[in-house]
């Protein structure tokens, strides 16, 4: 089985087939095809079959398909579509909010070079790589911070096993978004 | 925040961020993904047996060669009286022979012989059977003399321990005791139910549990699972494992162990304040009614289907093994809640039909339950969470499961719960073996996922007629094609697992053409092994794959003294009874055949262990990924052969 990290030639050819097909599909079609896809998504953590899920679990299902809001952009949808606090988000809501998500490419992928160029902000003195001290420091107190748990696991998935560095340009290529969401 | 850090180190963070968390996203659904699919298979399995249990009651009503073959399984002696069992069971005759290298116990036990017993599990020592039948000797009478809820109090300084499914997984055990202590009248334990079946251990979990309650009967609690019942241990590995360690004294063992296993209680309560119990309740949970209960007479908890129809026929009241269990069928149906439910979000009490048995309750049921009994909170088990614990319902429910790796290694953590006299519960989480520990999220969820997807692919390729005419139904043209909705939605008619099929999809099939499925060339390429048996009949092979672990249960069932073969004969009955119980035909000269081909040893007797290997399914694609990482000159030289 392929990694999800590699395109194939024949994957890449089905996703160009598949996005061809797309292009010339009617709205309606490709309407009904993004409610399913954001059916599927939602249901997968919807447990008791009775289409609400926990509301820490739509940070998931949107980024799952394909969207990359920030935890602003993410608390912001989340107000929108929570019911009055109870924890719990419907899918009646949760539906519409999300098909105009992704019909507006509202939260688009952040292209490769904008991230490498990210990446070379960070590393000051030009190494090609990141220390773990340096990529925390920044983690975990810049921007929209990690916990020290996500900076744990950031540091053990992506830091080279034998220099114990991150070398964001290959980290960058091995975690290309998924050719088929 | 920002230590004299610019705009543009502020901008990069944040898109770092941003890309970050939504990867971690991404590898979060693909764990969904396979932990719903591992569930799903597991609880279809469950569904299945209390399906078989039903049947054999209605059987027992209509179908008279049958009512003599299973009536003797039915027919326990309950008029021995326990004196006579005890002779039954007396190890005294059992000699340990000079060659014997493992662990010698006395009696009375004393914390010194358990952990002799500890140091000799975890260097892999098997206990003989002599010492085996005293322990479980001695563990009978205590048990007899507990009752049906045992009330605790937590004292001052102390704090009690209590641990949820173990599961066999005998290194989890270790590892609590390693953490936590060992149990003492200073450090209080409650086992919550479910100790043997699935992982290798269960016996040696066993032991030491039943160890340490001998030594501190009233520091150790132990509760029942709906594994703690010797039919569902027939299907899920814990009979298979005594029969297998034991080959002389294993039958004699197994039936020690099934009065044992009736007569473990069926609560703890904390300062009449906290709940223990290993499923859940129901709305009819009512603990007075439980208090009085003979409960070593309701058996076989999953029974239930089959007690409420043989309830309704007179005419096997006849029967004195019966007399108890039909006066107690309310009684039976609040058993089976404590030990089979499990909750959901939605108020309301229905019938669990995932499991079979027990049901879903609400949070409105557990308010009630809970205030009717002036208690505060509910610590279950039952149900595998992937940081060991859960809370539901307000927090009015605990879940705690002990057994880390459950279904593969690093697919969840286990975790106990320490609690003082303020009743407020504390979590202690871990994950045994070293090697799932270095795993990164990503290697840890790729290797949950192949496991999933080859349990899964497995339950596809024993369907293949049935899901070939789904297919074809969807094709009236046969053009060989449909399309990926399509797939989705027969898939799932047939094996009705409610998994989202087209979330799986890209792992499942690999020949799509513009959303469109070559169904027949999918059907080939899951490529998994036949058996080594010939048979001309092809469609009783489907039967026997679809329902390998019913024909096991039910050859075990069959197999009473448990000596590990059946009869032809008795061979022949399996069959019809899985026919009519599946309501297809099988031929009797397809069954000789099939019997014939099977007696590998030509005695005339079929070895049921070899008959299961026999035709084990093995997923090709595997064989080939391991063929290819060891013998990589070798593979490619074939394949420039050809």
């Amino acid at each position: 089985m392929m990694s999800q990290t590699d395109e194939t030639p024949a994957v890449a050819k089905r996703r160009d087939n598949n996005m061809a097909e797309s292009n010339n599909q009617s709205a309606e079609t490709k309407l009904s095809d993004v409610h399913k896809r954001i059916k599927a998504a939602f249901e997968t953590f919807d447990n008791a079959a009775n289409n609400t899920v926990d509301v820490r679990e739509i940070g998931t299902i949107i980024y799952s398909l394909g969207c990359f809001p920030s935890q602003a952009d993410l608390h912001d949808f989340i107000a929108e579509v929570e019911e009055d606090h109870s924890g719990y988000i419907h899918l009646d809501r949760f539906l519409p909010a999300m098909t105009k998500v992704l019909l507006e490419h509202k939260f688009p992928p952040i292209p490769k070079d904008l991230l490498l160029q990210a990446f070379e902000v960070l590393d000051k003195d030009n190494k090609g790589y990141l220390e773990p001290e340096e990529l925390t420091k920044y983690m975990t107190q810049e921007g929209e911070p990690f916990t020290q748990e996500e900076m744990e696991e950031m540091l053990t998935g992506l830091a080279d096993h034998e220099r114990n560095v991150i070398y964001y340009k290959d980290v960058i290529n091995q975690l290309a978004i998924d050719p088929d969401m | 925040m920002g230590c004299g850090m610019g705009k543009s180190e502020l901008q990069a963070a944040l898109l770092i961020q941003r890309w970050y968390r939504q990867y971690v996203a991404r590898l979060e659904m693909r764990r969904r993904c396979t932990w719903n699919i591992f569930q799903s298979i597991e609880y279809a399995g469950e569904q299945d047996q209390i399906k078989l249990y039903n049947f054999f009651g209605f059987l027992m009503d209509h179908f008279t060669p049958a009512r003599n073959l299973i009536s003797h399984i039915f027919r326990e002696n309950e008029i021995c009286r326990d004196i006579e069992w005890e002779r039954y069971f007396c190890y005294k005759s059992i000699e340990v022979p000079e060659s014997y290298t493992g662990p010698h116990l006395t009696f009375p036990m004393t914390f010194c012989g358990v952990s002799k017993l500890m140091e000799a599990f975890k260097h892999k020592q098997q206990l003989h059977a002599r010492y085996v039948l005293q322990i479980l000797g001695e563990t009978w009478r205590l048990l007899r003399i507990l009752p049906n809820i045992n009330y605790v109090s937590v004292c001052h300084n102390q704090e009690i321990t209590i641990c949820g499914d173990l599961h066999g997984h005998l290194e989890d055990l270790l590892l609590i005791f390693y953490k936590n202590g060992l149990p003492s009248s200073e450090k209080p334990y409650v086992f919550n139910g479910d100790f043997v079946d699935r992982g290798k251990n269960s016996l040696e979990i066993l032991l030491i549990l039943f160890g340490f309650l001998l030594v501190y009967p009233n520091d150790v609690h132990l509760n029942r699972g709906n594994h703690e019942d010797h039919i569902v241990n027939l299907r899920y590995g814990f009979t298979k494992e005594i029969l297998g360690k034991y080959r002389v004294h294993g039958k004699k063992i197994l039936k020690l162990l099934q009065k044992i296993f009736s007569w473990l209680p069926l609560a703890t309560v904390i300062d009449h304040k906290v709940l223990i119990v290993h499923g859940g309740i129901s709305d009819m949970t009512d603990l007075n009614v439980i208090e009085r209960v003979d409960r070593h007479r309701v058996r076989e908890a999953c029974w239930l289907g089959l007690i409420t129809i043989l309830s309704n026929v007179r005419i096997l009241t006849s029967y004195d093994w019966f007399d108890g269990l039909v006066n107690s069928t309310d009684i039976s149906i609040q058993i089976v809640d404590l030990l089979w439910s499990d909750p959901m979000p939605q108020n309301g009490c229905i019938p669990n039909e995932v499991r079979g048995g027990g049901c879903y309750w609400g949070p409105d049921v557990t308010e009630e339950v809970l205030e009717r009994h002036n208690l505060q909170l509910l610590i279950r088990s039952h149900e595998c969470k992937q940081d060991g614990y859960e809370f539901c319902h307000n927090r009015r429910v605990l879940t705690i499961f002990s057994a880390s790796n459950y279904y593969e290694v690093g697919s969840n953590r286990g975790a106990y719960i320490r609690m003082g006299p303020d009743l407020v519960p504390h979590f202690i989480q871990y994950q045994a073996s070293r090697t799932c520990r270095e795993l990164t999220l990503t290697q840890s969820v790729g290797w949950t996922e192949r496991s999933a997807l080859r349990a899964l692919r497995e339950q596809l390729f024993v369907h293949k007629s049935d899901l070939i005419s789904a297919f074809q139904e969807f094709d009236p043209n046969n053009t060989g094609m449909i399309s990926l909705r399509h797939w989705a939605s027969a898939t799932e008619t047939v094996l009705n697992l409610g998994l989202p099929w087209r979330m799986l999809r890209p792992q499942l099939v690999n020949s799509t053409k513009y959303g469109m499925v070559d169904y027949q060339q999918w059907i080939r390429e899951l490529s998994i092994t036949e058996p080594k048996l010939e048979i001309s009949d092809t469609s009783i092979l489907e039967t026997m794959y679809k329902n390998h672990s019913n024909l096991e249960t039910i050859f075990r069932i069959i197999d009473t003294d448990h000596s590990g073969s059946i009869s032809f004969e008795e061979f022949r009955q399996t069959w019809k009874l899985l026919s009519s119980h599946l309501q297809t035909e099988i031929s009797d000269e397809a069954i000789a055949d099939l019997a014939q081909s099977i007696d590998f040893n030509k005695d005339g007797s079929i070895d049921i262990n070899e008959f299961m290997e026999a035709f084990r399914l093995v997923d090709l694609s595997d064989v080939y990924f391991y063929l290819c990482s060891k013998f990589r000159p070798l593979v490619t030289l074939l394949h420039e052969g050809t």
